[in-house]
């Protein structure tokens, strides 16, 4: 007669067994000509504060006030407007 | 919407290296590899001109077509960036690059070639932004902390300018007016097309 601790071993060791075969697929589902690479976040979407070296201002989500913040900081390579 | 554009002043350019040294040292790129590099044409002879040299981000990227695992892609501001961890490092994107701007480490064992390394406009790439993560497989994300590109701020003459296509144009237009010569774009062409119709006027309010 099987006592029942065999049985919960026996149990135990067939679904640890048992466990390989359900494992999902690791590799991309691959589809020719499409990024499925990780997605990136787009710059304004971070908080301006999110790193310390942050020197320029703009609204967290908001692209123009971004792009205007990038646009004021593309005139520090113009010197004709530095020096006038 | 910005589109991000880099544009070399072959009159300025003095062969300083200082962008080559701003992008080494901002992104910690390894040895071996050059994200950005100074060519000269003629050099040592007088009339001599030096370009600074990196990815263009171009517009119709012919890496991001060759690529046979497209690991490539463009973001909203144009810049064509590519995830590392699918690279399989066969190299094609360095051989369909107008401007060798693929670069492969080769510090493993036989110099076996690793996963591409490019310029990455100073934008990180696909990991959260200024995250240890993303600095170790892609460098720096200024555009995250709202500055342009190392190499284009460090430049001592201007002749590198990196940023908004039409903000970088304007300011060469100028220089190009002011000093009456020297108005020859290198690379734009093959970066970013030719006009169909250059005589044209392009519709007010319209962003190239």
């Amino acid at each position: 007669m099987i006592s029942a601790r065999k049985l919960v071993v026996a149990a135990l060791v067939v679904s640890a067994g048992l466990a390989g075969c359900g494992e999902k697929e690791q590799v991309i589902v691959y589809q020719q000509g499409k990024y499925q690479g990780k997605p990136d976040t787009r710059p304004w979407e971070n908080e301006p504060g999110a790193s310390i070296y942050t020197t320029s201002k703009w609204n967290k989500g908001d692209k123009t006030s971004w792009e205007a913040a990038l646009k004021s900081r593309n005139q520090n390579q113009n010197e004709y407007t530095r020096t006038e | 919407m910005a589109r991000m554009k880099f544009l070399c002043d072959t009159e300025r350019c003095i062969e300083c290296n200082g962008c080559v040294t701003a992008c080494k040292q901002e992104n910690e790129v390894p040895w071996g590899v050059n994200r950005r590099r100074v060519v000269t044409i003629n050099d040592g002879v007088p009339g001599e001109k030096s370009i600074s040299v990196a990815c263009m981000h171009c517009s119709d990227a012919p890496c991001m077509a060759v690529c046979p695992v497209d690991c490539f892609y463009r973001t909203e501001e144009g810049v064509v960036l590519h995830d590392k961890d699918m690279c399989i490092g066969c190299g094609y994107c360095f051989y369909a690059c107008p401007f060798g701007a693929p670069q492969f480490p080769q510090a493993g064992a036989f110099g076996m070639r690793g996963k591409m390394d490019k310029c990455t406009f100073c934008a990180g790439g696909p990991e959260k932004d200024n995250s240890k993560e993303e600095f170790a497989k892609y460098g720096s994300n200024r555009l995250a902390q709202g500055k342009l590109p190392a190499c284009a701020e460090m430049c001592s003459t201007k002749a590198l300018l990196g940023g908004d296509g039409d903000v970088i144009a304007d300011i060469f237009r100028n220089r190009a007016l002011k000093r009456g010569k020297g108005s020859e774009v290198w690379g734009w062409g093959t970066a970013y097309g030719k006009p169909d119709n250059p005589q044209q006027q392009a519709p007010k309010g319209a962003k190239s």
